[in-house]
């Protein structure tokens, strides 16, 4: 039996039946789609997380205040709120780690602030001026804070993009204007570029930045600070400079054993590892759902091979009677079987990628096909149409062509 | 051609051995038309699935153009089947919802026969049989009965078997349409077609003209008829 011919045989077999096969194939498209879309979902979400991570600054170790964990049980006090750094930490770690670009120390404090006839209640954040390369923070319009602002505490202020809307409305050009925090007045000079998205700790598109001195001065009223971020050269880097601060600063603040430190380090790289391995489990798992319903298709599919094979003993013992090998019955029975979940295979990945493209134009939620997802779809959709056809057909190449032609 | 010798087949169900065949002994020459009749239950069907191939002897010889099919393998059985046997059967068993001459192509496609050259062969053998060309691309759900029986001879010749074997190939037709099929099986022996004829009424056996009459798993005549078929009045 040529190839072309076991082609011809098996789609004239499959179309004498549209209903039914249409239906058997439903049962893989619906299988294959959901496989498709909700792994298309988890990667979505998994690039989110990374992108809104990485939105806070790449390579980043943040020194918080506070007691480490260790393996005593602790009350956590919330972070920053302990009084354990000063700027003084984030001028040596700047001075004596190596493999580091940038030191930004911050003061993050919570106010309501007031512009003429508006008032938002928002963050405000004092800094530095490398807080900017940080942070990846750029300005739209106007300046960022400068060395001599810190020097000298001005009262400048930069706005996030939805602050500068709260408090002037939208479209107004806030550079120059006043607005008053904790009822002392500062002038705006610059406003930030939107990063979008939320990121940890709240939206970075909504808080005010002052300078440092400024903040301490006039705010938090002391000479502490909430934490210090370090942005280090070089991923590979990451781990040995967060060792390096954790032994300079246990140094400084005479602490001799490291499970007493007075602060912790987060390490960005950590969060990230994290998060990936949480949104993979949510692809596996949204994959294994989708999953189930593959294999009740394939089972579908295996139902109507059975009942073809059933209907068609007759048919079986007379291509027997002419001649057919078993192998050439088994193998036209397979390809029937194969040719279902293929036809199902294709129309669901269209299918897949359709609802996928939905979910992110509806519902708001970013998705991504991914190429591994559609293989592996296809993959599994191969392999049922293998295994689920394999019973049958063996079933059919295996019958007695005597009682096949007798069979009614 | 065929040479069986004191063929047995025992047939076991339920540790209860039943003898379908008892020690036959017969040959047949090329372009013999013979007719094997006998009741129900006389062992008819179990030696024409023998003869077919599509069963082996319990024990015994069965010598197919000097071959011995009692010791070939399934595929080997169906190697034959392929070339050498063309099967009509009584209820047609052809494909439904299907073309006249994709029925008859059918054989050629597990004899990977060369497909430019399958149509041709499969309307000659059509021809043969006896089947207007009108007919030829109709679905074969749609033909009369002794139109259906002529696609099945013509599927039966296409292959140009050494033996054409056929299964009461009138008992689902009316006496006429009956008649046109039996006169094809004649034309065709006059051709020189081998053929076996399985019956179980003897005015259809003696249109052959040679009868084997079996009865309890044993032969009890085997007989010439003595004056041609195409000579005898109807």
């Amino acid at each position: 039996m040529f190839l072309s011919d076991l082609f011809e045989e098996t789609v004239s077999a499959i179309f004498a039946n549209k209903a039914r096969t249409g239906l058997t194939v439903l049962g893989i498209v619906i299988g294959i789609g959901s496989v498709v879309a909700l792994i298309s979902i988890g990667q979505g979400a998994e690039a989110d997380i990374k992108s809104n991570i990485q939105s806070i600054g790449s390579n980043l170790l943040v020194v918080y205040p506070g007691v480490q964990g260790g393996s005593r049980v602790q009350i956590s006090t919330g972070r920053g709120s302990a009084q354990t750094l000063t700027r003084d930490d984030a001028d040596v770690i700047s001075q004596e780690i190596s493999y580091i670009e940038a030191v930004a120390p911050e003061v993050s404090t919570r106010h309501q602030v007031t512009a003429k006839g508006t008032n938002t209640n928002t963050s405000v954040i004092g800094t530095v001026p490398e807080y900017a390369e940080v942070k990846n923070f750029k300005i739209t319009v106007g300046s960022f804070i400068s060395e001599q602002d810190v020097k000298s505490a001005s009262k400048i202020a930069i706005l996030g993009p939805t602050t500068a809307e709260d408090l002037f409305g939208e479209g107004a050009d806030p550079i120059g204007r006043k607005i008053k925090i904790n009822k002392i007045e500062f002038t705006v000079i610059g406003v930030t570029e939107s990063k979008g998205g939320t990121g940890f700790g709240g939206s970075q598109d909504d808080i005010i930045l002052v300078p440092i001195s400024s903040a301490q001065k006039f705010l938090s009223g002391n000479n502490y600070i909430t934490d210090i971020n370090v942005q280090v050269s070089d991923e590979k880097y990451m781990t040995v400079a967060q060792e390096e601060i954790t032994t300079l600063l246990l140094i400084r603040h005479n602490i001799a054993d490291p499970t007493l430190a007075d602060f912790s380090i987060m390490n960005q790289a950590d969060i990230l590892n994290t998060m990936t391995s949480v949104t993979g489990t949510l692809t596996i798992f949204l994959g294994a759902i989708a999953g189930i319903s593959l294999i009740v298709g394939g089972i579908g599919i295996m139902n109507m091979m059975l009942t073809t094979v059933t209907e068609r003993t007759r048919e079986i013992g007379l291509r027997k009677a002419i001649g057919a090998k078993n192998k050439d019955i088994s193998m036209q029975f397979l390809a029937e079987a194969i040719m279902l979940t293929f036809m199902g295979g294709v129309i669901g990945i269209v299918v897949g990628w359709v609802i996928s493209f939905g979910v992110q134009k509806f519902a708001g939620i970013s998705t991504n096909v991914a190429g591994w997802s559609v293989a592996l779809a296809f993959g599994v959709s191969a392999f049922i149409g293998i295994v689920f056809g394999y019973y049958p057909a063996r079933r059919a190449a295996s019958l007695n062509p005597i009682e096949a032609l007798r069979y009614e | 051609m065929i040479e069986i010798k004191n063929i047995t087949k025992i047939y076991k169900h339920d540790n209860l051995e039943t003898k379908a065949l008892k020690e036959v002994s017969f040959s047949i020459q090329d372009g013999e038309f013979v007719a094997i009749i006998g009741p129900s239950g006389s062992g008819k069907s179990t030696l024409m699935h023998i003869l077919g191939c599509l069963d082996v002897p319990t024990s015994g010889q069965y010598l197919f153009e000097g071959r011995d099919i009692a010791k070939l393998s399934d595929n080997e059985l169906a190697d034959i089947r392929r070339k050498k046997i063309g099967f009509v059967f009584q209820t047609f068993n052809l494909l439904p919802r299907t073309t006249v001459i994709r029925n008859v192509i059918l054989p050629l496609i597990y004899a990977n026969f060369p497909r430019e050259q399958r149509e041709k062969i499969a309307k000659e053998a059509l021809h043969n049989a006896g089947l207007e060309e009108s007919r030829f691309y109709h679905l074969s759900n749609q033909l009369s009965g002794g139109q259906m029986q002529r696609v099945a001879i013509a599927r039966a010749l296409v292959n140009n078997p050494s033996l054409i074997l056929a299964d009461e190939p009138t008992g689902n037709l009316d006496s006429k349409t009956g008649d046109i099929v039996l006169k094809t099986f004649q034309e065709l022996n006059r051709q020189g077609q081998t053929i076996v004829l399985i019956t179980h009424e003897r005015y259809i056996a003696e249109r052959a003209k040679r009868i084997i009459s079996l009865k309890d798993g044993e032969i009890i005549e085997d007989v010439q008829i003595a004056y041609s078929q195409t000579i005898k009045p109807i």
